[in-house]
């Protein structure tokens, strides 16, 4: 993949101001991820970070603001256009489709195969995760917490997308599994994938972001390097309670 | 009777299960992906009878004498079915997908009433009898008892389709986005897969396998315009005693269905200790029996799991308004005019009889808004209530020969009895099982009223119901009726008043926490069943209060007052008027009332034009009618 100097960033977010009925929960979010790159969006429980990349993804009823994907402004499309245009989503709560096998799970997410980003198959993607290439026909529902977490990400990649949004893939899952979620994000980097993460483990967003974004109750309150956050601690208490 | 006998009631069961299976599995199908209940499906169902019809006398004249005319009839009513659903699906539904689940049933039913109207306008009122199929004429013996060939054929049918949609569900790619769509339709559409073109073919698939059913079913009864109430109720009951979503579900229920009912047939009249009991009576409400227990054992159904319980949008928060010096005028104003009605109007003598139906039904509509709005709880069955309000004081006073006045006190404490049993059971459940359930108590009331001759005179039902004395004397300077009316008014006004002030009070604050978050009230200590059963309790009373009015103001009561279509007429009155406020089923009431008293009467259309009108307010103000004033309203002020 080349990187092409001048292009615009793959995902693009000003102004964002989002609802869940007639609460306000965004208040003017500005964002950006570079292609390539892997930003970190942190923020205590609570903070907004699902709801920003619901509104992303165009999974939510009221959106203000501009959001741009490859330069192109998107705030309204639905997300199926968000997913065939190349922006992959993987939920915090895993949403797996429990009644489907592995196979049929990886099958819901296939997309046509796209130029400009890497080419997914289910032999692809059991290079990537080879626990789920020993359970190909076991039901969703009967997998491990951390083996549907692996699903989830496996599901998304079939898309063939260009950037992943990646909802706190760390969650609730064993040090094993956290441990094999990052290199498989440095994977994804490597291959020219941009991801957009939410975490709250700054461990986690530390050993793969390049930058971090602080969100707290709606409001971006920092957006800088990493290492730059790691040299202001003041920050990491206000908002991460580090 | 005889073991061939019987079981040539098994195997007429059996054909019977089939077609019931068709139009439950497509009902099952489309509410698994889309998450509509879809009311309209028995008139899919009737219009692919009436399709299989027209294209079965086309080409009888083109393939005289052979069966492939009949087949390829049938093939082309499931076709032409599944096309219109697909229109009916790109043009209506779509629009209201996030709408609350309330006006999605709202829309479909008006889709129903309109292709009810289509179907008459299309093919007339008579019965259109439906062909012999060659090949397939006259009987099998079946251990020396006939047995029609055809209904052989037809269980054949019903298994191969079973594993027709089986292959389909697992062996396809589009299946299997079905599969997932019916787990988290969102996640689906967050994967790139389509979500609009996804739902508009698994409606067509729905709808053409109701047209099948439609189709197939034209050998056994003619095309006509009753197949489509019976047809959804057994629908709804096959996928809800099979668990919704479920296709074997759905095929085993139908199967219990039929066999239960060939039982009860075969049981004949039992004599036990003396009394006889007519089992073949049971066959009316069979399935409703069957339903009402499946539900209180699995309230899933028999294959459905918990998470495929309705998992809709929040309700909509109804907020009462306060009430203001001004609103407190109004109303006053408003009931004062009313009561100088008799005055007023006295020269045109009808005004005051229709607007006791109004006022009855509006308290109808009334008790239902209370447990359905801030409730959350959609009641299929209410008009039990008000028809055991009617029933159960017409009965009493004309046992005793009380005077009308103590009916005032036996029918609300009737509706409110019924209540306290049907609720006990129904607030178990939600969503679409607790409508279900009440829909089955409803019917058991109906046909217990329908069939028990002798006290309530059956299919005939009572008459000399007259209020007697002061209250049916006629004064002069009123009209006829004023003394009965102003007698309706001042219950009705009072019955409302005493349901607002319920709402306002902690106990109405109670049943809305227990609708908004049930976990969240019942740890704050709120006993959410116990509240919900109480608020059951509240409007099967205020019902009967209606039932005995009415009853008393027509002198005569027939079944068709506890029929699903009077219990279907309350929903449509409440969703008219709109579930978020509180005039809101009292507009939608009157509405209503006057719109079917009036069209009905001049215009041999009036339910595709009431369908019409519907779908106007559904698609342009979700809101309701009362939601419309107020935006009005609203404009009005900025
Ligand atoms: N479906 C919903 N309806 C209403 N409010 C919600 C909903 N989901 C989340 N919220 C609220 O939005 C805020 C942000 O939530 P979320 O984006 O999930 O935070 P985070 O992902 O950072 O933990 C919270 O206050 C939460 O209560
Ligand atoms: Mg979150």
């Amino acid at each position: 993949m080349t990187r092409t100097a001048g292009a615009p960033p793959i995902v693009e977010v000003r102004g964002l101001r989002a609802w869940y009925g007639p609460a306000q929960i965004l208040f003017d979010i500005d964002l950006t991820l570079e292609r390539g790159s892997v930003v970190a969006l942190m923020g205590r429980n609570g903070a907004g970070k699902s709801t920003t990349f619901k509104a992303i993804m165009g999974l939510l009823g009221r959106v203000e603001g501009t959001i741009r994907f490859e330069g192109n402004d998107v705030r309204g499309r639905p997300a199926w256009h968000m997913a065939r245009a190349g922006l992959g989503y993987v939920p915090e709560d895993r949403r797996i489709f429990t009644e489907l096998t592995v196979m049929e799970n990886l099958a819901v997410g296939r997309q046509p195969r796209r130029d400009d980003a890497p080419f997914w198959t289910p032999e692809r993607v059991f290079e990537l995760f080879p626990n789920l290439g020993r359970m190909r026909d076991r039901r969703g529902g009967e997998m491990s917490g951390g083996e549907q977490q692996m699903l989830t990400v496996a599901r998304t990649l079939m898309g063939n997308p260009r950037a992943i949004l990646l909802d706190e893939p760390s969650e609730g899952v064993a040090p094993v599994i956290v441990e094999q979620m990052a290199s498989m994000i440095l994977d994804l980097k490597r291959e020219g994938l941009s991801v957009l993460l939410s975490e709250q483990d700054p461990g986690f967003a530390g050993a793969v972001s390049d930058r971090a974004c602080i969100l707290d109750r709606g409001q971006i309150r920092f957006d800088g390097t990493m290492q730059s956050l790691i040299a202001s601690p003041d920050i990491g208490h206000a908002y991460l309670g580090l | 009777m005889t073991s061939a006998s019987l079981l040539v009631q098994i195997l007429t069961g059996l054909a019977g299960a089939s077609t019931l299976f068709l139009t439950g599995a497509g009902l099952s199908l489309i509410f698994g992906v889309t998450r509509v209940v879809n009311f309209a499906h028995g008139s899919l169902f009737m219009v692919g009878a009436y399709l299989g019809w027209t294209a079965g006398e086309w080409l009888r004249a083109l393939l005289p004498g052979s069966a492939a005319g009949f087949w390829l009839a049938t093939l082309l009513a499931t076709l032409g079915v599944a096309a219109l659903g697909a229109l009916l699906e790109t043009l209506i539904l779509r629009r209201i997908y996030r709408a609350p689940e309330l006006f999605q049933l709202l829309a479909t039913f008006a889709v129903a009433l309109v292709l009810r109207d289509g179907c008459l306008w299309l093919w007339g009122a008579e019965d259109l009898l439906g062909p012999r199929v060659p090949g397939l004429t006259g009987a099998l013996s079946v251990l020396g008892v006939p047995f029609p060939r055809y209904d052989a054929a037809l269980i054949v049918i019903g298994p191969a389709v079973l594993g027709l949609m089986h292959l389909l569900l697992t062996r396809t790619h589009f299946g299997v986005l079905i599969r997932a769509a019916t787990q988290d339709r969102e996640m689906v559409s967050a994967l790139g897969v389509i979500e609009s073109r996804l739902f508009t073919s698994v409606f067509a698939i729905g709808a053409g396998l109701a047209g099948l059913a439609g189709a197939l079913q034209l050998p056994r009864e003619p095309a006509n315009l009753g197949l489509d109430l019976p047809a959804i109720s057994d629908a709804f009951v096959v996928v809800v005693i099979g668990g919704l979503g479920s296709l074997p579900g759905a095929f085993l229920a139908a199967l219990l269905i039929s066999l239960v009912k060939a039982g009860c047939v075969a049981l004949g009249t039992v004599e036990l200790g003396g009394y006889s009991f007519a089992f073949p009576r049971l066959t009316l409400v069979a399935e409703f029996i069957v339903m009402a227990i499946v539900l209180v054992v699995r309230p899933y159904g028999l294959m459905g799991r918990p998470e495929g319980a309705l998992r809709g949008p929040a309700a909509s928060p109804i907020r009462p308004e306060p009430e203001t010096p001004r609103s407190r005028a109004l109303w006053g104003l408003a009931i004062a005019a009313l009561a100088l009605l008799p005055w007023i109007a006295s020269a045109s003598p009808y005004t005051t009889v229709a607007l006791v139906d109004v006022f009855c039904f509006a308290l109808f509509a009334m008790s239902l808004f209370f447990i359905m709005g801030p409730g959350g709880m959609h009641s299929f069955g209410h008009a039990a209530y008000f028809g055991l309000g009617a029933y159960g004081a017409a009965i009493v006073l004309k046992a005793t020969g009380w005077s009308m006045m103590w009916g005032l006190l036996i029918g609300p404490l009737a509706g409110f009895v019924g209540a306290l049993i049907f609720g006990w059971f129904s607030v178990r459940l939600s969503g679409v099982y607790l409508a279900m359930l009440t829909l089955a108590f409803g019917q058991i009331v109906w046909s217990i009223i329908y069939q028990w001759d002798a006290v309530t005179g059956g299919s005939n039902g009572l008459t000399g119901l007259w209020p007697a004395g002061w209250l049916s004397t006629r004064y002069p300077g009123v009209t006829p009726n004023a003394a009965y009316y102003l007698l309706t008014l001042a219950c009705v006004g009072s019955a409302v008043l005493v349901l607002r002030r319920v709402l306002d009070a902690p106990f109405g604050l109670a049943v809305r926490a227990g609708r908004d978050s049930p976990l969240r009230a019942e740890s704050i200590g709120i006993n959410v069943h116990r509240i919900q059963w109480m608020a059951f309790c509240v409007a099967g009373t205020a019902a009967g209060l209606a039932g005995v009015l009415y009853a008393f103001s027509k002198g005569s009561i027939a079944p068709d007052l506890v029929h699903v279509g009077r219990s279907i007429d309350g929903l449509v009155m409440v969703l008219l008027g709109g579930v978020e406020s509180l005039a809101g089923p009292l507009i939608g009431a009157a509405a209503f009332t006057l719109l079917q008293d009036s069209a009905g009467r001049s215009f041999d259309y009036w339910r595709a034009a009431t369908g019409a009108a519907m779908l106007v307010v559904v698609l342009a103000f979700p809101q309701g009618l009362a939601g419309l004033a107020r935006s009005i309203r609203g404009r009005a002020k900025a």
